[in-house]
């Protein structure tokens, strides 16, 4: 069936900010669905607040909403819009709840808007556990024993009935939000009580745990003429019993016989069929690994994080098809891209093995629980390819940027063989390094899968890098042993060291194609991974396709994680994109599968690789390319350029020597004083003793921070030397490379600018300005374009240290920079010679293309020659407000009070004409909740006591009820607020905790001078206030602009909708 | 670990390509034709397939041998391709049925195997060459004379080597029908099919004459899969040929659905690298819907010779466009290009033999 004649416009529902367990994919299905619509004519209307997207983008939609993802925002747009068709199926469990609910209201049918993709029948055989069951009973699909319980009471009596343990999932949940194991009844009372909480319909699944089972996960896709294909299975090496988010899978599955293959294939098929999905289905199943037998555990009727590894695991753009689908088409209608010549009625063969591997925010979160269970705990992923499992985890474990090439964790190795034994039982994100460990002590394959229950084969493979890495350290390294490491992607550093020989004869690696037909044809779209094999299909491709073009390689930025997110990712899809339109053929490298820069059509050719010296040493002399772009790709990216530099690579944009002046800190202190601008007074040490003397001779409070890091990793204010002591234990426990820093710390306004030069002129699109005050990461604080509070001295001043810094550091392309305003002066904090994750929004409120803009002067152009003067850009007509979103409730123990460490996942925007209404609207899609009476705990930390009764006071004047502890309590009663007097925790009963459990509570503002540790009771009472969803400002600045909301008494409901694409 | 193997040997193709890796499985010297198959699973059903006679086959997907090998699966009770080339074979597979490991299997079957080759470059000469002769040697060789010995070599006729030499019987519960099968190569997927479905089998050597085959008196004739040239069938196209006029039911299936256009007057014609392989798109036209199936062939129907008023193309690859099914139009009739459902490969072609059963009832 071609494209449907009552289809002319279609609204688009993005899957909002990043959070854990719904990330970058969704930008990469949008991205790729708003493509497909638009290739068809159609008139598309996006939204999604989530301003680091690439969908978002000016031109990816007709009409493009950056409003709150609520359903009555949604309903207001298609008030306004009035499309005739809503795509519910590309935007996430966000995107599919709102359509479901549009649709389940009425609100559709009465407007006249069809719903795409997955009908609401659909959804609700899909979503709903009891229909869920009944749907699979009806097609004889077996599940596990499970029953939906409303209620605590009925969790607890069914639980007697299929024995412990039992597994919680509550309905409608993210990633499995507020799910979890329980071995226990007092631990199931937990789960359950929670779950129910969570569950926006108050209703969980309590099951049968068959962890140990084998976890495998087909992709499925049918159309509308029940043409139905599997692109792709997927088998976990964690098997049952951890969120298949945090594990780590491999492509395709492995350990089946054709028989158990194909009885899952048809099981697959048979689901998606029986739920009648039209597009993207993912179909989720535990094998039991000693018989036949299997269970369904879920299904999800939409594109999803799977998806999107299928996709780039096979190049079957899942995402694109289903959009056709969708509006439409039927698969042997759809032309398969990546072969030019076949259609996308197949199912993709591939002849190499993928490995996925999470990245988990645990190097930032030191004191987080690091076990894994059903909720997911990853912020991100990479994906290797390769022909063995073996060479994909090594290259893994080299693309996740946890330090390591090999899978040896140093603290495994401390350990005796008792110990390692022993850690084998716990279920973490260390796993596989401990048993890489336990390997390695002798300890067998077998009794290491008695312990873990991953399955033999992939234990077995381990051992196999075992034995290898024991033959390179005996006797002399060889060629046939070089060569046989090299063919398990070892890299040559690595081989050297363990061998501890120096090599003679290095073999760079060599690419081979990502086809989806194993070769059986002739691929038109290069897309490569590298291997040490001496065919190389990207150079014959190269010199099959001779073109006159620059040659340019983006280097991407690697796994979603904590401070470094899918902003990168914006920015290098749009450098590329930029090199493009310039004539130039642009080239990417990267490893992460969720993104839209390693969609195969991207780039001009694509490289999945890690991002290390060797890999990118091969690439280079692969390519041979005219320049390299580093500027893009975050830390990552720009972490490579010296050794490019040293390779003889032409680096475009700001050089190696300038990246170093502005990171090294005595370079940078001399670059300041010959500028003349301030920088808060600091030094660098290596050691305790160090840190202690210099931290009291600066004066308390200071900032510590490791050099060279993004994101404010292990980042803290110290108040105290015992603050000092603590931070330098844990930081001094992985050996030193760089220095620590430390510098007195401001308490003043921070402010932030991006800039883009090019040796001569600056532009400077918009000054920022933070809500919280310094000492809170920027990328934490809500943060607000144009800035609103600051003098045109100020300003001025801020504008002359830009262009003075820009010019000294011979910036070409962005910097960011960010400064403090401390008594009406003006401190410089840091500055980074690349792009930042401020780009993406202030490009879109500001309209000023921004990484187009730096592309173009990397090649030699001027900002004079675009149409740009120097200095400052006019203000735009709209105000904008950045607010950053946390994935607290995913992460159990880490203390959710904000400091200079960052911890936000993602971020939202609110746009208006006015500060309070921009700022409404960003609170609003960040999920603060606007109540007008309540109650309001407040335990501030001293320093904070006088600022708070002011907070306390406006909180009264609107008719909340505050609660307050001790000290707290006491000055805010010395001041006239009526404060009732709770008590800590430690102080007994009722305290702050029964008071959180009451629902009385409707926001928590709490400070305290330390935190971290998750025993502390400030700690613990922030994290109930996460667990009962209760909205926690942890900065008398962020309560602050909550309470200017809550005194406009209005709603997002009386605010401007704002079409971006007319700023 | 293959470092703790050194067996070094070579795969010499007709063309004079070498590729060096070490021997797998049983050590000698090998000749045949080299075809790669892109099955990600179903190793042990490509190694009992009798298609495969007379071939060096290669596996596309780099990791073969995972889950090990079992006396339960398995296309047929011997190993038929002449040679088996791998990327890695897995010493240490892992499923609750397997029974050891594909090494010792091949070598116990004594199959001849090469490992630890670059497979993809491999498969991108057979791709742009075209299927070719090929042998595999272990330790050293004589190049030339081993190129001269690869271009001199014809295969036999593979199906009467593969094919049963007597008829067999097999009876099924409650058989409703019987089911005669010229085997010309046939996998027992075909047998097990029909059996549960209650067709009692009689399967009858490659050169069975119209009389043998009507001497069983069956309701309905399978011509069964099998391996190399189908105009090298003259025994079954005569028979065929008979039971066509006695108007017979009869479903062809890979290279029966050949055999079958032959015998009707139909020409075939030599692929350049085949369809081999468990997910090979078909469009079957009377119902509009695709089908991912399971092949494996180096011949195709031309389409383009199928004689108005004899049959109808009803399905077609999705791929490339070849025959894949016909319907004859004036006797009962019909064949696929593609394997039926077989429990070692997709389950979506199950209905051919429903369609088929039906025609028997029809007939009746």
């Amino acid at each position: 069936m071609p494209l449907r004649s009552d289809i002319k416009k279609v609204l688009v529902i993005g899957s909002g900010p990043i959070v854990i367990g719904q990330a970058a994919e969704f930008d990469y299905a949008g991205t790729q669905a708003c493509r497909a619509l638009k290739q068809e004519g159609l008139e598309v209307v996006l939204i999604n607040s989530n301003p680091a997207t690439i969908m978002t983008d000016k031109h990816m939609a007709d009409k493009i909403y950056i409003e709150p993802l609520t359903l009555d925002v949604v309903k207001r747009i298609i008030e306004i819009e009035k499309p005739d068709s809503v795509l519910s199926t590309l935007g996430g469990q966000t995107g599919l709840t709102l359509s479901m609910q549009l649709a389940e209201e009425g609100f559709l049918a009465s407007h006249d808007v069809k719903l795409l993709g997955a009908v609401p029948e659909t959804i609700h055989k899909a979503e709903d556990r009891q229909a869920f069951k009944d749907t699979m009973e009806e097609i004889n699909q077996p599940c596990i024993p499970s029953k939906v319980v409303e209620t605590v009471e009925d969790a607890m009596e069914f639980a007697t009935v299929i024995n412990y343990p039992v597994i919680v999932r509550p309905a409608f949940t993210l990633g499995g939000t507020g799910g979890g194991i329980a071995y226990t009844p007092d631990e199931l009372h937990e789960i359950a009580t929670n779950g129910l909480r969570l569950s926006p319909i108050t209703q969980i699944l309590v099951e049968k745990c068959i962890s140990g089972w084998k976890e495998i996960e087909f992709e499925v896709i049918r159309d509308s003429k029940n043409n139905t294909i599997t692109v792709c299975s997927m088998e976990n090496m964690d098997p049952v019993g951890v969120h298949t988010g945090d594990s780590i899978v491999v492509a395709p599955a492995v350990t089946l016989t054709p028989i158990e293959y194909n009885m899952l294939r048809s099981a697959a098929l048979n689901i998606v069929q029986a739920l009648g999905v039209e597009g993207g289905c993912n179909c989720q199943f535990a094998l039991k690994p000693d018989s036949f037998e299997y269970a369904v555990i879920e299904v999800n009727p939409r594109v999803s994080r799977s998806s999107a590894l299928a996709s780039k695991a096979t190049g079957y753009p899942i995402a694109k098809v289903a959009t056709k689908i969708a509006i439409g088409y039927s698969l042997d209608e759809i032309v398969n891209q990546v072969t030019g010549n076949t259609y996308a009625c197949f199912e993709p063969t591939i002849d190499y093995l993928v490995v996925k591997f999470p990245k988990w925010p645990f190097d930032k979160f030191v004191y987080a629980k690091k076990t894994l269970g059903t909720q997911m705990k990853a912020t991100g992923e990479i994906m290797a390819i390769a022909p063995t499992f073996e060479a994909g985890m090594m290259k893994a474990v080299r693309s996740i940027e946890l330090g390591m090439d090999t899978l040896t964790k140093k603290v495994f190795t401390e350990l005796t063989d008792e110990e390692v034994e022993k850690k084998l039982y716990d279920v973490d994100v260390d796993r596989c390094f401990c048993i890489f460990e336990a390997l390695k002590r002798g300890i067998s394959v077998d009794r290491i899968h008695e312990i873990t229950m991953v399955d033999n084969w992939f234990i077995s493979k381990l051992n196999n890098l075992v034995k290898l890495e024991k033959w390179l350290a005996e006797g002399e390294l060889t060629d046939e042993k070089y060569a046989t490491a090299k063919k398990y992607c070892y890299l040559d550093s690595t081989i050297e060291r363990i061998s501890g020989q120096k090599i003679k004869n290095r073999k760079l690696a060599s690419y081979k194609m990502v086809d989806t037909c194993a070769a059986e044809f002739s691929a038109a779209t290069p897309y490569f991974y590298n291997t040490f094999d001496d065919e190389n299909e990207a150079k014959e491709f190269i010199e099959t396709h001779p073109s006159d073009k620059k040659k340019i390689i983006v280097f991407g930025s690697g796994p979603i994680r904590i401070g470094q997110g899918i902003e990168f990712d914006y920015c290098s899809v749009h450098c590329v994109w930029a090199l493009k339109e310039e004539g130039c053929e642009a080239i990417i490298c990267n490893n992460n599968p969720e993104t839209v820069s390693t969609d195969f059509d991207t780039g001009d050719r694509l490289y999945f690789d890690p991002l290390t010296r060797e890999d990118v040493e091969a690439l280079i002399e692969t390519e041979k390319p005219y320049g390299v772009v580093v500027q893009f790709g975050g830390q990552t990216a720009i972490k490579l350029i010296k050794h490019l530099t040293d390779l003889g690579v032409k680096i475009l944009g700001t050089s190696a020597a300038d990246v170093d002046a502005a990171e090294d800190r005595e370079l940078f202190d001399e670059l300041l004083e010959k500028c003349g601008i301030p920088r808060p007074e600091g030094t660098t040490v290596f050691t305790t003793e160090e840190a202690l003397t210099a931290a009291n001779k600066l004066g308390y409070p200071v900032l510590l921070r490791p050099s060279y890091v993004l994101g404010g990793q292990n980042m803290i204010i110290a108040h105290c030397d015992n603050d000092v002591q603590e931070y330098m234990e844990i930081i001094t426990a992985t050996e030193l490379e760089n220095p620590v820093l430390i510098d007195k710390y401001m308490m003043g306004t921070e402010v932030e600018v991006d800039a883009i030069c090019d040796g001569e002129d600056f532009l400077i699109p918009g000054i920022m300005e933070h809500v919280e005050r310094a000492g809170v990461h920027s990328g934490d604080s809500i943060s607000i374009y144009p800035c609103q509070n600051l003098t045109e001295h100020i300003k001025r001043v801020i504008i002359d240290y830009t262009e003075k810094l820009a010019k000294a550091l011979h910036v070409i392309g962005l910097v960011n920079i960010q400064y403090v305003v401390y008594n009406h002066e003006v401190f410089v904090i840091e500055v980074n010679p690349r792009s930042s994750r401020t780009v993406p929004y202030i490009s879109k409120v500001t309209g000023v293309p921004m990484v187009d803009l730096a592309t173009k002067i990397l090649l030699g152009k001027k900002l004079k020659d675009m149409g740009y003067k120097s200095g400052l850009y006019p203000n735009a007509d709209y105000i904008a407000v950045k607010v950053p979103v946390f994935s607290f409730e995913k992460l159990h123990d880490v203390d959710n009070q904000l400091g200079p460490e960052m911890k936000s996942t993602g971020e939202c925007l609110g746009i208006a004409r006015t500060f309070g209404e921009a700022l409404l609207k960003g609170l609003t899609a960040a999920g603060y909740k606007m109540h007008d009476k309540g109650g309001v705990l407040i335990s501030v930390r001293d320093s904070d006591k006088h600022e708070v009764i002011e907070i306390a006071s406006r909180f009264e004047a609107l008719g909340f009820e505050i609660y307050a502890t001790s000290g707290t309590a006491s000055i805010l009663n010395r001041n006239m607020i009526a404060a009732n007097h709770v008590y800590r925790i430690s102080e007994g009963e009722p305290n702050v905790i029964s008071l959180l459990e009451s629902g009385k509570i409707n926001y928590v503002i709490s400070t305290s001078e330390t935190g971290r540790k998750p025993s502390r009771d400030s700690v613990r009472m922030r994290r109930k206030a996460v667990e009962r969803s209760i909205a926690c400002l942890t900065s008398i600045d962020t309560a602050n602009a909550l309470l200017e909301c809550l005194e406009m008494h209005k709603s997002v409901d009386d605010v401007e909708m704002v079409d971006i694409t007319t700023i | 670990m293959y470092f703790e193997n050194n067996k070094k040997a070579s795969l010499v193709l007709a063309d004079g390509t070498v590729f060096e890796g070490r021997s797998l499985g049983a050590e000698g010297k090998v000749i045949g034709e080299v075809v790669f198959t892109t099955s990600m699973v179903g190793y042990q059903e490509t190694l009992t397939d009798p298609a495969y006679c007379g071939q060096i086959v290669v596996q596309t997907f780099p990791l073969i041998g995972n889950y090990g090998v079992n006396s339960e699966d398995g296309y047929s009770a011997s190993n038929t391709p002449t040679g088996y080339i791998v990327r890695e074979c897995c010493e240490t597979p892992s499923n609750f049925r397997c029974e050891g490991n594909l090494e010792s299997y091949l070598a116990k079957n004594g199959t001849v195997g090469l490992c630890d080759i670059d497979t993809r470059s491999l498969t991108r000469v057979i791709r742009e060459k075209g299927v070719m002769n090929g042998a595999i040697v272990c330790g050293d060789y004589d190049k030339e004379a081993l190129l001269k010995e690869i271009n001199e070599f014809k295969a036999e006729r593979a199906a009467a080597k593969v094919s049963v030499k007597e008829k067999q019987t097999f009876t099924a519960e409650n058989g409703k029908y019987n089911v005669a099968v010229i085997d010309l190569g046939m996998t027992n997927a075909i047998k097990n099919a029909l059996l549960e479905r209650g067709c009692n089998v009689t399967v009858m050597p490659y050169n069975a004459t119209a009389d043998d085959i009507l001497g069983v008196d069956p309701d309905g004739v399978i011509v069964s899969d099998g391996p190399a040239d189908p105009t090298e069938a003259v025994e079954a196209i005569a028979a065929i040929k008979a039971l066509c006029e006695k108007k017979l039911p009869i479903y062809g299936t890979c290279l029966g659905h050949q055999v079958l256009a032959l015998a009707n007057g139909i020409k075939t014609y030599k692929l350049k690298y085949g369809h081999r392989g468990a997910s090979q798109p078909v469009k079957n036209f009377e119902n509009g819907k695709t089908y991912i199936t399971a092949q494996n062939t180096g011949f195709a129907v031309d389409k383009d010779s199928v004689p108005a008023g004899v049959a109808e193309v009803t399905h077609v690859n999705g791929n490339d466009g070849i025959c894949e099914g016909l319907k004859y139009s004036n006797i009962p009739a019909f064949s696929t290009q593609f394997r039926p459902d077989t429990s070692g490969s997709p389950h979506d072609s199950g209905y051919l033999y429903d369609r088929f059963i039906k025609m028997m009832e029809e007939n009746k």
